[in-house]
């Protein structure tokens, strides 16, 4: 094996770094996808019909509906992360890792919202909220319980995803949340996994639940 | 085909990929299971661990796979971490904070191992056998080192299987087991000083010919 091209080394490891998500769709779709789970032309990622009732109809049809469920989530955590750095609360290493959290979130923000439109969905609105932000404790408390929830609801729209490159966006993102989680669990001195070796998921009605009391008007 | 040994690579992002040995014990041929883990490993040695994915989504296309495929994959990495956990509670000397977490994670994954060989039989399919490991390292630095790159490998992993998976529940389990891992990856990337979400997405975003590059490496 030749040394590596260091071009194309860079290339990767930029490409791996922060390319957007519609890029890396756009990719897919483009041409020669080569996953198994294809079923109609395996090109352009389809708005899928759901055959059922689904949990995320309100926020769309298939995946354009847990698509903006997702970005309905995003939203939150990216504007509570700025919030959070706004609020003082936090200095050095943990306010660091605090705002490169926000700054992912956003970026799944863009990433979704992309996503959406790309698939011909409108993107869910930003909803405005409003969070505690009593002390760094408890804030960082919240913080746990927003990006804990966040991997159990993608986990828990995980199987009802239709195209094959929206699951791949779905699980690249929703490992990034678990993460996140694992991240504030340790800075809360709690357990990393807080559910044991297998992550539970959550259904839409518990993580709206959970969320709702921070949506204001 | 002659094996050409990674260590001689000039140039790998991750060398440390590179002194881990799969031996297969039980006197046949490695496994499909097997000639996976090597490619995904060699793929994380030579391009990084967020290329372990498109290897993966690539290597399942290219020959077809059934779900019991894509769980004995997943088993062999799971026990490869296993074997790597249960070992490092020597090996690593792991003192304080990092002897709980290495008893947590040796724990976790050994949780993955039943549970994966479990959800083997149910579907009526044969868990394979497991290889034994050979890992190269020298005390608590080099064990984190290797430890956040196993973990890094395995959610690269599972997440280019995924969209492969044909089955709701097995995704589900896949799922649930893959959150776990990018825990772990944070926690150890945090006792080792290192950023716990290096990445926006633990995705590929380019699916490459790894596969063409990284067949000079397996069996």
């Amino acid at each position: 094996m030749p040394k590596l091209d260091a071009v194309s080394r860079r290339k990767f490891i930029a490409v791996g770094g922060g390319t957007s998500l519609a890029a890396f769709l756009a990719a897919c779709g483009g041409g020669g996808d080569t996953t198994t789970m294809v079923t109609n032309t395996g090109q352009e990622s389809e708005p899928a019909e759901s055959g059922k009732g689904s949990e995320t109809e309100q926020f769309g049809k298939g995946d354009i509906g847990i698509l903006n469920y997702a970005l309905t989530l995003e939203y939150l955590e990216a504007a509570f992360y700025k919030d959070v750095v706004k609020s003082g609360l936090f200095k050095g290493e943990e306010l660091a890792v605090l705002k490169k959290f926000g700054a992912e979130e956003q970026q799944h923000v863009e990433a979704l919202s992309g996503t959406v439109k790309k698939l011909g969905g409108k993107p869910a609105p930003m909803p405005k909220a409003e969070f505690p932000l009593k002390s760094a404790k408890s804030v960082a408390e919240l913080a746990g319980t927003v990006e804990n929830l966040g991997a159990a609801a993608y986990l828990g729209q995980a199987g009802n995803i239709k195209s094959p490159e929206v699951l791949a966006a779905a699980l690249s993102i929703h490992s990034v949340e678990a993460r996140h989680a694992a991240t504030l669990n340790t800075l809360l001195k709690l357990s990393i996994t807080p559910d044991g070796a297998f992550g539970k998921p959550a259904d839409v009605a518990t993580v709206l639940k959970s969320v709702e009391p921070f949506i204001v008007g | 085909m002659s094996e050409k040994k990674l260590s001689e690579v000039e140039g790998l992002v991750h060398p440390e990929l590179a002194g881990v040995e799969v031996v297969e014990e039980s006197g046949g041929d490695f496994s499909r299971s097997d000639v996976l883990l090597k490619g995904a490993l060699a793929a994380g040695a030579v391009y990084g661990t967020f290329m372990v994915a498109p290897y993966v989504r690539g290597a399942f296309a290219a020959a077809g796979t059934s779900d019991v495929d894509i769980l004995n994959f997943a088993l062999t990495l799971e026990y490869l971490e296993s074997s790597f956990y249960e070992e490092a509670k020597k090996k690593a000397k792991p003192s304080g904070e990092l002897k709980a977490l290495v008893d947590l994670l040796a724990s976790d994954e050994k949780q993955h191992v039943e549970a994966l060989a479990g959800t083997i039989k149910k579907l009526g399919g044969k868990p394979v056998s497991e290889p034994k490991f050979n890992f190269e390292y020298n005390g608590t630095a080099e064990f984190l080192k290797l430890a956040e790159t196993f973990e890094n490998t395995g959610v690269s992993a599972y997440n280019g299987a995924g969209p492969a998976i044909k089955s709701k529940e097995v995704l589900g389990a896949a799922g649930s087991i893959v959150q776990v891992e990018a825990r772990h990856a944070a926690a150890i990337a945090l006792q080792n000083g290192q950023e716990p979400s290096p990445s926006t997405f633990d995705a590929p975003l380019d699916e490459k010919q790894v596969l063409k590059a990284v067949e000079p490496f397996i069996a």
